[in-house]
């Protein structure tokens, strides 16, 4: 396929190691910030490839992953409510609340849909005058547009039973935060391309300054992500701390304009709280004052304190989202978590750390 | 939820741009696909897609540009490849 096939050259791959194996002098950490590029590293076993002095660890770019589970709970209590149809994104389905996932609600009787577009769920309200569409807005600045435009649409066409549980989330705070923990290991990033397909690059300009940190915008493709750890350990070892971009063939420094002109309209940043990790401020979206309408937790009084009932887990997903562990250092995992009946949101998600560790083999290795 | 394909614009339908819609063809599996954030597509072009949405056009220069890239880095590294694992 093109712009696929020419990317993922096996011998094109090895010699990029081999590039980074003669540049490399002494060992460097390096997050690949995106659960997409983490999900590639393990398929085509790019870590195993990289000489030893590369260690890469893993982010928490997987939207999925880090949303907390009292706003599961909150999409359950919705998909509860008589006369709802609540939809989301497959994988946001099957990830547990606190006591309970969507799928299983849907099981017991609840109108729970799985839909690839906000604008799916913009349809079925039209399609539904008589219920209640809500749907479950999840995803990093990549999936905002599109949430952005289906209300933008059903404004415009007067909606009136159409709405939102907001759990978008924003990378560059997700990385300051990281980076301001006292003894962080991190040394070089590589951005996620596509959210820097919508946004562009030039927020992360201050991080790199601050933290004197190179920052590499990376595809998703084997190739494009060694190339990407070859220029980001060609910073390290000389010192720089740049932004650099080797996903050209999508993005550009300003991002996609319409885009962000979109999002700006109808969201603002809110503090946000990430699953495992902690509050992180403007990292998150919410709903303009003019967009207030449709706002699902607002429309349907839903109490925030709604779930302080936490059950024991061995879940060490925090740790594991903030890159101090690794999913095979989790006793649950591979045992008492697996994709089938995951603990946590990282097994959930096939772009989640722990899912890509389980069906990668990487464990077999690690044993 | 974020791994996304290009794909290639086979029709335009709409005229009102926010409403543009595209087929776009991945490896041959088409979908229908919202074209409001790339208002310069053309039939023939690649897009990045996601939720639905067109959300860039692929750069052909640049991506000639990167391969190229890769061409050069063989004559730095000189040696062969490794044996694949
Ligand atoms: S393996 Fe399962 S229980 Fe352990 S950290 Fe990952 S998701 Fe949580």
């Amino acid at each position: 396929m093109k712009f696929v096939d020419e990317f993922r050259d096996p011998q094109a791959v090895h010699r990029y190691i081999q590039a980074i194996a003669q540049t490399v002098t002494q060992p460097w950490t390096i997050m690949e910030i995106c659960g997409g590029q983490t999900h590639s590293i393990m398929k085509y076993g790019l870590d195993q490839l990289l000489p030893p002095e590369i260690q890469l660890i893993h982010g928490p770019g997987c939207p999925v992953c880090v949303t907390p589970a009292e706003l599961i709970d909150q999409a359950i209590a919705l998909a509860q409510l008589p006369g709802v149809i609540l939809c989301s994104f497959g994988d946001m389905l099957r990830v547990p609340g606190t006591t309970a996932d969507l799928l299983s609600v849907k099981a017991q009787g609840a109108d729970v849909r799985m839909v690839y577009s906000p604008l799916d769920a913009l349809q079925l309200a039209q399609a539904n005058p008589a219920k209640e569409i809500i749907f479950f807005a999840v995803g990093f600045e990549t999936t905002a547009p599109t949430t952005a435009m289906a209300v933008y649409q059903a404004d415009r066409l007067g909606l009136k039973n159409f709405s939102l549980l907001v759990a978008h989330v924003l990378v560059p705070p997700a990385i300051e935060a990281i980076l301001s923990v006292p003894d962080c290991q991190i040394q070089g990033f590589l951005l996620a391309g596509h959210v820097c397909t919508v946004m562009g690059y030039g927020e992360y300009q201050a991080i790199a300054q601050t933290y004197q940190i190179p920052l590499v915008v990376t595809g998703f493709e084997p190739l494009d992500i060694v190339q990407g750890i070859y220029l980001c350990v060609q910073q390290l070892e000389a010192g720089q701390a740049e932004i650099t971009n080797q996903y050209q063939r999508v993005v550009q420094a300003q991002g996609n304009p319409t885009a962000k002109k979109i999002v700006a309209e109808v969201f603002t940043t809110v503090p946000k709280m990430w699953r495992g990790i902690a509050e992180i401020p403007r990292s998150g979206l919410g709903l303009r004052e003019k967009y207030q309408a449709f706002d699902a937790s607002r429309k349907f009084k839903l109490n925030s304190g709604l779930s302080q009932l936490q059950e024991p887990s061995p879940c060490i997903s925090g740790e594991i989202l903030q890159g101090q562990k690794k999913p095979h250092h989790c006793p649950a995992f591979g045992n008492a978590c697996t994709p089938e009946h995951p603990l946590g949101a990282p097994m959930v998600s096939s772009e989640g750390a722990c899912a890509a560790y389980y069906r990668y083999g990487k464990f077999l290795a690690m044993a | 939820m974020c791994l996304a394909v290009p794909g290639k614009i086979l029709a335009i339908t709409g005229d009102d741009p926010l409403l543009t819609m595209g087929r776009i063809s991945f490896g041959g599996v088409v979908r229908e696909v919202s074209l409001a954030y790339v208002p310069e597509a053309q039939v023939g072009d690649y897009v990045i897609v996601h939720a639905g949405f067109a959300l860039n056009l692929i750069d052909e220069a640049a991506a000639t540009e990167t391969l190229a890239t890769f061409a050069e880095i063989a004559a730095f590294s000189g040696g062969k490849p490794n044996e694949i694992r």
